[in-house]
């Protein structure tokens, strides 16, 4: 009985159980949901695009703020030097629910004659980013932990109807591993449905060809927004419209743009992809934004700026499949592999110390030998000049001894000849007398 | 009336006693132009996608631009700009006219646009020169074949901010060789105040940098013409729009682009200038075009010429010389 008892225990782990009572965990959601509305929320989206496409007008259309007022200089006003990255932040609350929403612009992106590399100072931005929530994380005391990634960009295609540019393919290609892309067909009221449905149909194909990854949107386990979703998929990318203005047409206010021929609305679905932008970007998928780029974009930013740290020059490709081990492994990992290589270099040290060591001795013998030499030669040099000395004193004193011997011959001489003399003069003496 | 001997006044005009027949020289010249026809050339440019040879269909009311079987097929932008000429010859009471297009894929597309005039500006260069060795010739033509460039409509993209640095660029370079007019594409993106506040700073932002367009100020030979050009030059640049599909209308049949909330007429004063565009290029200052292309800019072409060389050879070897702008 107990081990069928026990049988059925493991088996109902899986199931749900029916409980007998009201627990009041149901309420949990709601605990959360008051907490996150306490905490507010937070939401970075970037805008990127060439200049006239509308992209301030939509923000504005978005949010129904003024985030871009009309005194805003526009890009007429603005220097065109280079790619400039700016945030614009603003508090956004509705019943009840606060969200800080910044904004990030780059102005001057595609406006100049030669645009190569006009993508950088996007990259660096979000890298940026990156780095500080990285840093942030890691740090000891985590109580304030701004997140101020970029949790969505929004590029806009300009309405050629034909496909899209070089620089769209090049940015897209570059960014889209690091921040979730949605792009937008901007001033869609410029085509015909036919024209668009052509241009949407060739751009979806070149984003396929090219290999780019947007922004997808989850399946759910629910029909009703599986249904939702697909109708998004099929709509891909989204031809918007922005406007602030409001116009009435048929007695009804609405928003839009007023043309001689008629007047094209914003928020009308058949005349542009507006309203499914906005639901989709604030009111179903936010949440679902935020969470890619962090589990995704910001995950695999971190594990590769983490594995260049420690390889250190070792192929970097070796960590960027998926997270296999937990990180407390990875790390533990990570420790023993910089244990040995310490150890290795401690080893190659020794070893170039040792025959550091070995070089001097010799050159210390080589030189104590060298000396030596020079010592003997010096010998040689001082005896062989001692000698010539000796020489040359003999030669001298022979010298000395020969002038004496003549010098005595002389007095001899001289001698003899005063007695000769005083001889002879006795001699005469004698004869003479 | 008393029969006075002699003529009436001396001077300017006299008046005739009869009827000689010197009117009808008008009359001779058209039926002389009718059958020899006459060639156009115009160039278009502007980058990708802003409708350059829609619009070249509709100003001619034919299918004369690269892509004559309308929408399909890719368009690969190319690496490089090139030059692609396409000629038709239509015809239209008795008047033939051999058209040619030049079209200049590539133009403005690239992710580095520096210099992407310059082959443009050999290609205007070259069809002097080459109008140049023939004229020069000792045994030429009766007719010299004419394909120097004598109007490049330049595309502005309907930002509704200002002019793009590339756009300055071009003009600057090539409004000294070629008639410039600038034209406003795909202006049905905007609303008539965003089009009136655009073509005030476009104007405004050409007046800065001295970029003379077509007609040019200069040119202007006496009052009546300045008058008329002044009107001109004030409505310039003109915003187009271009459809070859039509439409019913108010039970009329009508040239334009059907979108949800409306029909844009072509033809409509009130949607787009594009009459405007077309009876100014055709109707009116067609053969200006070709006489200021001739005179002018061919003219201070084949005076730096023939200054650079000290005289020219009337069979010159070098085949691709160019002049130094």
């Amino acid at each position: 009985r107990y081990l069928g008892r026990a049988f059925m225990f493991g088996f109902c782990l899986q199931q749900e159980k029916l409980l007998e009572g009201y627990v009041g965990f149901a309420n949990l959601p709601n605990q959360v949901y008051r907490k996150s509305v306490k905490r507010g929320f937070e939401f970075t989206l970037m805008v990127v695009g060439e200049s006239g496409l509308g992209k301030s007008t939509l923000i504005n259309s978005l949010f129904l703020t003024d985030l871009y007022s009309p005194e805003y200089p526009g890009p007429s006003h603005r220097i065109k030097k280079t790619v400039q990255v700016e945030q614009s932040k603003v508090l956004v609350k509705e019943g009840g629910v606060q969200l800080l929403l910044t904004i990030v612009d780059t102005p001057g992106f595609g406006d100049a004659v030669d645009n190569s590399n006009c993508w950088q100072p996007v990259i660096d931005h979000i890298d940026s980013k990156f780095e500080d929530y990285l840093n942030s994380e890691s740090r000891v005391n985590r109580r304030q932990m701004p997140d101020n990634r970029v949790h969505c960009c929004l590029y806009f295609i300009a309405p050629s109807g034909h496909g899209l540019k070089p620089l769209d393919i090049e940015f897209m290609k570059r960014l889209h591993e690091k921040v979730n892309i949605i792009p937008l067909i901007a001033k869609a009221d410029t085509m015909t449905p036919e024209e668009c449905q052509q241009f949407k149909k060739q751009i979806m194909r070149e984003i396929t060809e090219h290999k780019i990854q947007i922004y997808e949107f989850p399946e759910t386990n629910d029909e009703e927004e599986n249904k939702m979703v697909k109708k998004i998929k099929d709509r891909l990318p989204l031809a918007v419209v922005g406007s602030n203005t409001i116009i009435v047409v048929n007695e009804k206010r609405v928003r839009g743009r007023q043309y001689p021929w008629g007047v094209a609305e914003v928020e009308n679905g058949e005349h542009c992809d507006f309203t499914i932008l906005r639901n989709m970007l604030i009111r179903t998928h936010m949440q679902d934004l935020k969470d890619v780029t962090n589990n995704v974009h910001y995950e695999n930013y971190r594990s590769r700026k983490l594995a260049a740290v420690t390889y250190n020059g070792v192929d970097n490709n070796k960590n960027k499949g998926p997270m296999t081990k937990s990180p407390l492994a990875q790390m533990e990992e990570e420790r023993r592999e910089h244990v040995t290589k310490m150890e290795k270099m401690e080893m190659e040290m020794e070893q170039v110390f040792e025959m550091k060591v070995k070089e001097k001795i010799q050159k210390l013998k080589d030189s104590e030998l060298e000396l030596q030499r020079r010592h003997e030669q010096m010998k040689k040099n001082l005896e062989a000049q001692h000698k010539e000395l000796e020489e040359k004193r003999r030669q001298l004193e022979d010298e000395k001894h020969n002038w004496e011997a003549q010098q005595r011959v002389l007095e001899q001489q001289k001698l003899d000849a005063s007695r000769y003399s005083t001889l002879s003069r006795r001699v005469k003496k004698i004869f003479t007398k | 009336w008393p029969r006075v001997p002699g003529l009436g006044h001396s001077g300017s005009g006299s008046t005739l006693l009869g009827y000689i027949g010197i009117d009808t020289i008008i009359e001779q010249m058209r039926k002389k132009t009718m059958k020899a026809g006459f060639d156009f050339n115009i160039m278009i440019v502007g980058h990708s996608g802003l409708g350059k040879s829609t619009l070249v269909n509709t100003l001619f009311k034919s299918q004369v631009s690269r892509w004559s079987s309308g929408w399909g097929g890719e368009h690969k932008i190319p690496k490089t700009v090139e030059i692609k000429a396409v000629s038709h010859v239509i015809e239209e009471g008795g008047v033939k006219m051999k058209l040619t297009v030049i079209d200049t894929p590539g133009f403005g597309d690239q992710i580095n646009n520096e210099n992407c005039w310059d082959p443009i500006s050999k290609y205007i260069n070259e069809q002097y020169e080459k109008f140049l060795k023939e004229e020069v010739n000792i045994a030429r033509k009766k007719r010299i074949p004419d394909t120097r460039v004598h109007c490049c409509l330049y595309f502005i993209s309907p930002t509704g901010h200002s002019l793009r640095q590339l756009d300055i660029e071009f003009m600057k370079h090539l409004s000294r060789v070629v008639n410039i007019i600038p034209v406003i594409a795909k202006s049905d993106t905007m609303t008539p105040d965003e089009k009136n506040e655009f073509k005030h700073r476009v104007r405004k932002e050409l007046e800065t940098h001295g970029i003379e367009y077509y007609p040019q100020n200069e040119f202007d030979d006496d009052m009546e013409d300045k008058n008329e050009n002044d009107k001109i030059r004030e409505a310039m640049p003109f915003a187009v729009v271009g459809s070859d599909k039509e439409f019913q209308v108010n039970g009329k049949r009508v040239l334009g682009r059907k979108t949800a909330w409306g029909v844009v007429e072509v033809e409509n004063p009130n949607h787009c200038e594009f009459a405007l565009l077309r009876d100014f290029l055709i109707r009116s200052h067609l053969q200006d075009l070709k006489e200021v292309t001739h005179n002018i800019h061919y003219e201070t072409y084949r005076a730096r010429r023939l200054n650079d060389n000290g005289g020219l050879h009337p069979i010159s070897a070098n085949n691709t010389q160019e002049s130094n702008l």
